[in-house]
């Protein structure tokens, strides 16, 4: 079954391109759940190299760090929904260029 | 072979999705692709022969951290214009593309689940040689995992809370 396993680098290869999505979305949105979801592309991108990674070595580790990934995600989702939260509170707005007062 | 062919139809479709999900304008359209782009990394973690990464993806991913998504968006109301967006949501263009893709990703799993040894592409990796290799040499990264969701528990209270007090209770 060698033979037609898939190959690592092609894995990779969306991992990146997810990650190029999530960069992309987190640079040019400026709406805050936007930016949230962003951040989410990008953590699953890196979650999808490990656990191919992982795979490829027959090792159990890249699911372990998959796991590790999983638990700071939903901290950060969390916290970010709770600031998401204050700043509908705050700004009456989701935009980010509104939440500007550190700017000076 | 089918193999690849199912690998590369889901990560074409994780890819269309994520690049719908973040250029659209209402949030709950882009959750509902959002989900269906999680699903189809799932998919792909069990190809690869990860079971209980996929496992994990749908339920934590999919599951549980867009359903925080979902209450935060239902939280922040959308006031006089959720009635234009709700007669919105009946028209076909709005829901016909999840729905396309959604279905591909449903035949996929069909396909693999039709086949008679499941996706045994590159060693399988069971769930019992993750959970071996957590508590064994991570360990430690598990004490620090639950301190970091602790953190947040605590965080995400403090911020809810001030919320429910100044906002909520005047």
């Amino acid at each position: 079954m060698d033979g037609v396993s898939i190959p690592l680098d092609h894995v990779l290869l969306l991992a990146s391109l997810l990650f190029i999505c999530g960069l992309l979305g987190l640079m040019m949105r400026r709406n805050v759940i936007f930016i949230l979801i962003s951040l989410e592309v990008m953590l699953n991108a890196s979650a999808v190299a490990f656990v191919a990674a992982g795979a490829r070595w027959g090792q159990a580790d890249g699911q372990v760090i998959f796991m590790l990934i999983l638990a700071v995600a939903a901290a950060e989702v969390a916290v970010g929904l709770g600031l998401v939260i204050q700043i509908q509170r705050r700004f009456k707005s989701l935009d980010m260029d509104d939440a500007d007062r550190l700017r000076g | 072979m089918l193999e690849l062919i199912l690998f590369y139809m889901a990560s074409t479709i994780a890819l269309v999705s994520t690049i719908l999900a973040l250029t659209r304008v209402n949030a709950a359209h882009a959750l509902v692709y959002l989900i269906l782009s999680l699903l189809a990394v799932a998919v792909v973690f069990y190809l690869i022969g990860a079971p209980f990464a996929a496992a994990l993806e749908v339920v934590i991913y999919a599951g549980a951290i867009m359903v925080l998504f979902v209450f935060v968006i239902m939280m922040l109301n959308l006031g006089e214009k959720g009635d234009r967006r709700e007669k919105q949501l009946l028209k076909p263009q709005i829901w016909i593309t999840p729905v396309i893709l959604a279905v591909l990703l449903l035949v996929e799993l069909v396909l693999v689940l039709s086949q008679s040894a499941p996706a045994e592409t590159q060693g399988l990796i069971s769930s019992k040689e993750v959970g071996m290799a957590l508590y064994g040499p991570y360990v430690l990264a598990v004490e620090i995992a639950s301190m970091l969701l602790m953190a947040g528990l605590v965080g995400a209270y403090h911020l809810g809370r001030r919320y429910l007090e100044e906002g909520g209770g005047s």
